[in-house]
């Protein structure tokens, strides 16, 4: 069976920077996979590479067995291949229900009747606990509250995969509990790649992690393999591990 | 269903403050009777300023060339009515159809760029058409501008005549078209991603949108609009002058944009009619000098109504 999204060999370098490395990485149908590395390990790169936004210097992508390597971002994302940014990245100016419209209206395409749209969307933000603010304009909205809503654009096109870079980034600790409750309802189909620093949000999403250091996969493995594995514990850790 | 949703979709609907514009354009042709012709240009340049705001104020595309299509559907008119035939609405389609060609192979390069440099495209392609206009002047009359153009009655039946009367209805009628299209097209999935294009490309391109096509879309019906506009100007007073696609027509129509209020559709009505009164009676009582009225009230517009007139009026009833 052929993997969710699959990296063959991907390599980038920026001028003679690599930052990505000969990278193998399978993201299987269905997995709930995280991603983690210390700052400047390459994840984002790497979803940068895998979403198009960064052309690779060498490798192929594949996503469901199809060569996406030359795609626009747009067409893998027609594909079936949806992300949120680390950064909130919405329409500010909007309402929520238009946001999330927007993305059913790409998905969906621009003939669909307004209030199919309009319905569908609300659908979504119904499921996230959105449905009060769907009238509230996007920048007047708390940032945990501004978060949902990435991950609402990202569902709207019903992706195979989605990847979610740092999905509780500056959010404060007692609302990143809401945002882990959205993801553990993710439709079990979903192939769904996490990166994230929170160690504790990792192990209780994960069922395989990836290591990533200077541009390079270290490890990979079950969350107890990960947690045994001195290498990871040194990269953590640094000298540490070794006292 | 749920109040939200009832809400989203009643956005779009007519309101009644939508007829004020049509009430008054049916009222001017009884309360100014000797006054038509100058009423009929500033029809036509509310639908140009219309034609702008498809491109600048909804898709973002930064524009100083937009006289280029004005200009090309006034000329095709023109060229049309003197070589092949004088119905005047085929000479509009034809009208619309060259400037949306001329946009469309335009747009194709513009469209890569953003900001500045798309700026000085729009203004680079605009130049080069106008003197291209300017040295075929076999075809368009060149200095001289393009003359003897004649027009047939409007479905054989209405003759344009010297009081402007079939001209008003007509500039009416077909402005009333443009702006239907307009407001159908904005309200629809197609008009609401031009919007999302213009707030955030790269969220609109993460979606899947494709980003490329839908602008040049959008720069094409805004060139066909534009097109439609020069057209009636050429078949209204029957003849084209150069000036049609100068720098100066394409500043003109953003400052009646910004004047009037940008990307609101309404910007278009309320600065083209302000704009072109003030201009005329600025233009009698100080004929050297109305400029300075001119620039003076934009000034004051970017200052402190940014929004334009209808940001002003918005603010004043405290939305």
């Amino acid at each position: 069976m052929s993997a969710a999204l699959e990296t063959i060999g991907i390599s980038k370098q920026f001028g003679a920077l690599p930052v990505a490395n000969d990278i193998h990485f399978r993201l299987e149908p269905g997995a709930r996979h995280a991603l983690i590395g210390p700052n400047g390990a390459g994840k984002t790169t790497l979803v940068n590479l895998l979403t198009g936004r960064l052309a690779p210097s060498a490798g192929r992508i594949m996503l469901n067995g199809g060569d996406i390597t030359r795609l626009s971002q747009a067409a893998r994302a027609r594909r079936g291949l949806a992300r949120t940014f680390q950064i909130n990245n919405l329409f500010p100016a909007l309402s929520v229900l238009e946001n999330v419209r927007l993305a059913v209206a790409e998905h969906r395409g621009l003939f669909t009747p307004r209030r199919a749209l309009i319905e569908e969307a609300f659908a979504i933000l119904t499921r996230l606990g959105l449905e009060d603010v769907a009238a509230t304009v996007v920048r007047e909205l708390p940032y945990g509250k501004q978060r949902l809503v990435e991950i609402a654009i990202a569902l709207a096109a019903e992706p195979s995969v989605l990847l979610l870079d740092e999905p509780a980034a500056g959010v404060p600790g007692g609302e990143s509990g809401i945002i882990f409750d959205v993801i553990a309802q993710l439709p079990a189909g979903m192939a769904v790649l996490m990166i994230e620093h929170d160690m504790d949000l990792v192990f209780r999403f994960a069922q395989r992690i990836t290591v990533m250091v200077r541009g390079s996969i270290l490890v990979e493995g079950t969350p107890a393999e990960i947690a045994a594995d001195p290498r990871v514990r040194e990269v953590y850790l640094g000298t540490r591990a070794h006292g | 269903m749920t109040d939200p949703v009832i809400a989203a979709l009643r956005q779009s609907r007519p309101r009644w403050i939508e007829t004020i514009p049509w009430i008054v354009g049916v009222g001017g042709y009884f309360v100014f009777p000797d006054q038509l012709p100058f009423a009929s240009q500033i029809l036509i340049t509310i639908l140009f300023a219309l034609s702008l705001d498809l491109v600048l104020g909804f898709a973002g595309i930064i524009t100083l060339g937009q006289a280029a299509f004005y200009g090309t559907g006034a000329y095709a008119a023109g060229i049309y009515a003197i070589h092949v035939s004088q119905e005047p609405l085929s000479g509009l389609l034809v009208a619309a159809a060259s400037a949306a060609l001329v946009g469309a192979a335009t747009g194709l390069i513009i469209l890569r760029t953003h900001g500045l440099a798309q700026l000085m495209l729009t203004l680079a392609f605009a130049t080069l058409l106008a003197e291209a206009a300017n040295k075929a002047s076999f075809i368009t009359g060149g200095n001289d501008g393009l003359q003897g153009i004649a027009i047939d009655p409007i479905g054989g039946r209405f003759a344009f005549d010297m009081f402007g009367r079939t001209g008003y209805v007509y500039c009416l009628i077909v402005l009333f078209f443009g702006w239907l299209l307009l407001r159908v097209l904005l309200a629809s999935p197609f008009g609401q991603s031009l919007v999302g294009i213009r707030e955030n490309v790269t969220r609109m391109q993460a979606i899947g949108a494709p980003v490329g096509g839908r602008l040049l879309i959008a720069y094409t019906i805004g060139a066909a609009l534009a097109g439609v506009a020069g057209g009636l100007l050429t078949q209204t007073t029957q003849f084209v002058g150069q000036s049609v696609m100068s720098f100066e027509r394409s500043g003109e129509i953003v400052i009646i944009l910004v004047f009037g209020g940008i990307g609101r559709i309404y910007g278009a009505f309320i600065g083209a009619a302000v704009y072109m009164i003030a201009q005329d009676q600025l233009a009698k009582s100080e004929p050297e000098f109305w400029n300075f009225w001119i620039g003076l009230i934009l000034v004051l517009t970017v200052l402190f109504a940014r929004g334009g007139i209808l940001g002003l009026i918005d603010r004043l009833r405290g939305r």
